[in-house]
């Protein structure tokens, strides 16, 4: 049988309209139908220089679908470079516009033969998930926004990073300025393309950087192989977001190797941090320790990034054990075996099992089965609510769809991030006594 | 024109209504071209995002507690399904009724558009009951399914066989229509000539055909003063309460845009009056209304007994404030019904109506006359103003607002309150359908705009600090000056 979408956790190719978004003064122009971009846009962050509302798009309609949309497109494309002033405008092609077979490249490159500062990323919601259409646009912005036959200087320190996926990611914008700063407690200076006052300052950027870093299980990893290609930048590909004393502590250690940075010098860094970090996971002690309700075991339901990252943070910093874990962003088959190591490496040789799904009932009905000793503690999305209460779990949402919390810049990663994330979860456990 | 229920699809609102996503002209002009029936629809040669059909048909027929709804597209058209589901479920658990619909999706992928889906739609739809036991099963199309030509009908009626539930086709291919609202149409199509059955008896009960159900408490309070039920819909129904729609003694709407499809059918097919006057909003509205259904079903002289309970509660305090809003000049930018009442209970309060932008505009309803609120609303209007159909498009929103520079926006839908805080004008998001309805709302409305306008820090703060992101040549335009015609 064909695939049954049962709690849908990723949007479509076409979603790539929020990564387009994520770069400050780039717009998309939607060559899709006129519902695409409002059922795209659920998620919060939305109203920026640009919104959805924003977003230029032909609005496709039988007349198009009929005798085709080319002509649509360029009047749409001439008129929003007078009415819209962006940096860049992106021109996304949607279903209805790819299945009638419109030469949607062909109108864009008339435009930038005459100079105009318009790309096109093919991303009809059938090819893929909205995961492969930021892939998709990044590459289409390194191919024909970056001119790769120029010579382009290093410049010393500077590190391309790419992490979380932009507005579907609830913490992508906290996650990324984590990063950065971890990144600046080193001595390395983040090239981020997505959020505030980057924009194609930091794209033009991307060719000059001593290299680059992909801080996720998979997502980014092709991107950022096209510029190895097209600009021999290197790529250190580090899969796991970093929540916490151990892990980021590991994190910090391979950057500065791979950079060739003073690893001493990192020691006495983390050394300084951990003794803080410390400093106040002591004096919580008690509300970790003396708690009669709280989990011994867990799950996350999310994306890899969350699910690697947030496991990892349990088991290795927290002393807690890892139920089945779950991946739901319908990860690519080819990366699926490299994954499953990532979670047998932990302290004490302890392995979690991880199922990449993309059927959220199925996964339920697992967790339901599922003996956690105890309350579970169950970490997911909007749509593990009902299964966090039929199995009384202490219950954190903190990915896409995430419906009833409101997450503006904070993140988990690094020291703070951690207990952030401590704080989140304990609020959630007080609530309840046994 | 006559409502077809037996068919599994039906006109689009172009077609039934005449409706239109394009024009400029004045209030005069609109009305008397509604009654003339000349009113044609201006395309534009520049557009940004709007919203489609499926989408409102998800997000309506998702009101009914326990029923399955397949979304028979590609994965994106199905991405709102959890913040639809969270919003019911919050309305669910405000009544403490259980909710337990289901959003599905047959996750379409290029094999699908060479091959076709039939298929996993018919074994989507066998594991979807396998799985939920839903009351029925609903198959929403897309624009995918469309122009691939997917024999849903067919797979429909063959699988519908092999359940014990309906299993039932909602044809709301996104490019279809260019009106989003004939989505209501969807699925009131689908529950009209699916799940309604003729009466078994006449009850004692309204239909009130809404949104959110967020006045219901006084809604009910109301009736029972009436002597009889209000039975709200869809919000929290259940498909077996809907199938007796058709015993009600009237159905009365919130709106008319919601509603002609499902009221005018309801009296075409079972007798069942359709409350047609303008809407509840504000006093005179509230009063024309309740008053007309008083005398369809016979309670005249109770609702007189309301309306003077109420009117000695709630007039003098009215009174008052309109002396504080005397003046003020409002912009309008709100559906093809919400956009003229509201504009009536604006002036009803003092105020002046600078400029409506209505999102569509229905030329006319399912009985085939025009809707009363626009000729209400032009044989009232102390002068003739300037109306436009803005199909939500920000950046005729935008110009509109820089040239006609009101002292405040009024705007139902996402994706235009925010612009015009951030282009410094004060504004209100009237998501809530009984924001300004019968007089206690009225009143509660006019102190929102009295707050609203008093404390302009929000939209001071914000607005000193960003840049919009239209050019100065676009405002130096006319704000239709990108429809077809003008070039």
């Amino acid at each position: 049988m064909g695939r049954t979408l049962d709690q849908v956790r990723y949007k479509c190719a076409l979603g790539a309209m929020q990564t387009v978004q994520s770069i400050d003064r780039v717009l998309p122009i939607l060559h899709a139908g006129p519902g695409c971009s409002d059922k795209l846009s659920t998620g919060n962050g939305n109203s920026g220089y640009f919104a959805p509302r924003i977003f230029p798009c032909t609005n496709l309609s039988e007349k198009e679908i009929v005798f085709g949309g080319e002509g649509r497109l360029r009047e749409t494309i001439e008129n929003a470079l007078q009415v819209i002033d962006a940096d860049l405008y992106v021109v996304l092609t949607g279903c209805s516009s790819e299945i009638i077979g419109d030469d949607s490249a062909e109108v864009v490159n008339s435009f930038r033969l005459q100079g105009k500062p318009v790309i096109h990323a093919s991303t009809a919601g059938f090819k893929g998930n909205n995961y492969l259409g930021y892939e998709w646009v990044l590459q289409s912005i390194f191919e024909q926004y970056l001119d790769d036959g120029k010579e382009y200087e290093t410049e010393k320190g500077l590190v391309n990073v790419f992490a979380s996926l932009p507005l579907h990611d609830p913490f992508w914008y906290g996650n990324l300025e984590a990063l950065e700063n971890l990144l600046a407690d080193v001595g390395l200076t983040a090239n981020i393309i997505f959020g505030y006052d980057r924009g194609l300052k930091n794209i033009g950027k991307i060719p000059c950087a001593e290299f680059s870093l992909v801080v996720n299980p998979w997502l980014g990893l092709e991107s950022a192989r096209l510029l190895e290609q097209k600009f021999g930048i290197p790529c250190l590909h580090y899969p796991n977001l970093p929540v916490g004393a151990f892990e980021t502590g590991k994190f910090l250690l391979a950057l500065s190797e791979f950079a060739g940075l003073d690893v001493e010098k990192t020691k006495k860094l983390i050394a300084e941090r951990e003794r803080k970090y410390y400093y106040y996971i002591e004096r919580f002690a008690d509300i970790f320790l003396e708690n009669r309700i709280m989990s011994k075991r867990f799950t996350v339901v999310a994306d890899t990034q969350y699910t690697l990252a947030l496991t990892r943070f349990l088991v290795n910093d927290m002393g807690l054990f890892p139920q089945r874990q779950y991946a739901m962003e319908d990860v690519p088959a080819r990366h699926q075996a490299t994954i499953r190591e990532y979670f047998r490496d932990m302290n004490y040789g302890i392995e979690a099992e991880i199922s990449f799904e993309t059927d959220g009932h199925a996964v339920h009905d697992e967790i339901r089965k599922a003996d956690y000793m105890g309350y579970p503690l169950l970490i997911g999305s909007s749509w593990e609510k009902k299964v966090a209460e039929e199995t009384a779990a202490h219950f954190l949402p903190i990915s896409w769809p995430l419906n009833e919390r409101l997450i503006i810049n904070s993140s988990y990663v690094g020291y703070e991030g951690a207990l952030k994330f401590l704080e989140d979860i304990y609020s959630v456990v007080l609530t309840r006594y046994t | 024109m006559t409502i077809d229920l037996n068919s599994t699809t039906f006109g689009k609102r172009e077609e039934r209504l005449g409706s239109v996503v394009g024009y400029v002209g004045t209030i005069k002009d609109l009305a008397s071209q509604s009654r003339c029936g000349s009113l044609k629809d201006r395309g534009r040669c520049f557009s940004q995002s709007s919203s489609c059909d499926a989408g409102c048909v998800l997000g309506y027929i998702s009101h009914i507690r326990d029923i399955a709804i397949i979304n028979h597209a590609p994965s994106g058209c199905t991405a709102g399904a959890s913040s639809v589901l969270t919003n019911q479920t919050q309305l669910a658990s405000k009544r403490g009724l259980p909710y337990n619909t289901v959003i599905l999706g047959t996750d379409m992928n290029e094999s699908d558009t060479i091959f076709g889906a039939t298929g996993t739609l018919h074994d989507t739809i066998l594991e979807t009951y396998r799985r939920y036991k839903p009351e029925a099963i609903f198959v929403t199309t897309s624009c995918v399914s469309g122009i691939i030509g997917e024999d849903v009908d067919s797979v429909i009626a063959e699988t519908g066989e092999e359940l014990p539930i309906p299993v039932v086709p909602i044809h709301c291919e996104g490019f279809k229509s260019k009106v989003w609202a004939t989505g209501f149409d969807a699925a009131d199509h689908a529950i009209l000539s699916r799940i309604v059955v003729p009466p078994r008896k006449k009850g004692n009960f309204v239909n009130f055909k809404n949104f959110n159900e967020s006045a219901r408490d006084d809604i009910v309070e109301m009736f029972r003063a009436l002597g009889v039920d209000v039975f709200m819909i869809y919000s929290n129904t259940t498909l077996e309460e809907l199938s007796h729609v058709s015993e009600a003694l009237a159905t009365i709407a919130i709106c008319g845009t919601l509603a002609s499809y499902l009221g005018n059918g309801l009296e075409q097919r079972y007798g069942v009056p359709y409350i047609k006057t303008i809407n509840p909003l504000g006093v005179t509205g509230f009063e024309t209304w309740f008053r007309d259904i008083g005398r369809v079903i016979g309670k005249e002289a109770e609702v007189e007994a309301y309306i003077e309970r109420e009117r000695a509660l709630y007039l003098p305090k009215l009174e008052e404030v309109k002396k504080r809003l005397r003046g003020l000049r409002v912009v309008l930018g709100m559906g093809s019904s919400f956009a003229f009442q509201v504009a009536r209970v604006i002036q009803e309060l003092d105020m002046e109506v600078a400029y409506i932008a209505s999102w569509h505009y229905d030329s006319r309803y399912d009985d085939g006359n025009p809707p009363p609120h626009v000729q209400y609303l032009a044989e009232h209007a102390p002068r003739d103003f300037d109306v436009s159909v803005a199909d939500q498009q920000n950046f005729e929103i935008l110009n509109i607002l820089n040239r006609y520079k009101p002292d405040l926006y009024l705007a139902r839908h996402p994706g235009t309150t925010v612009w015009a805080v951030k282009q410094g004008v004060p504004a209100i998001f009237m998501a809530d359908e009984y924001m300004s309805f019968g007089y206690k709302r009225t009143l509660s409305f006019a102190y929102t705009i009295l707050d609203r306008i008093t404390n302009r820090s929000f939209e001071k703060n914000l607005s000193s600090r960003i840049r919009l992101p239209y050019t100065d040549w676009w405002y130096r335009q006319e704000s239709a000056s990108l429809y077809e015609e003008a070039r």
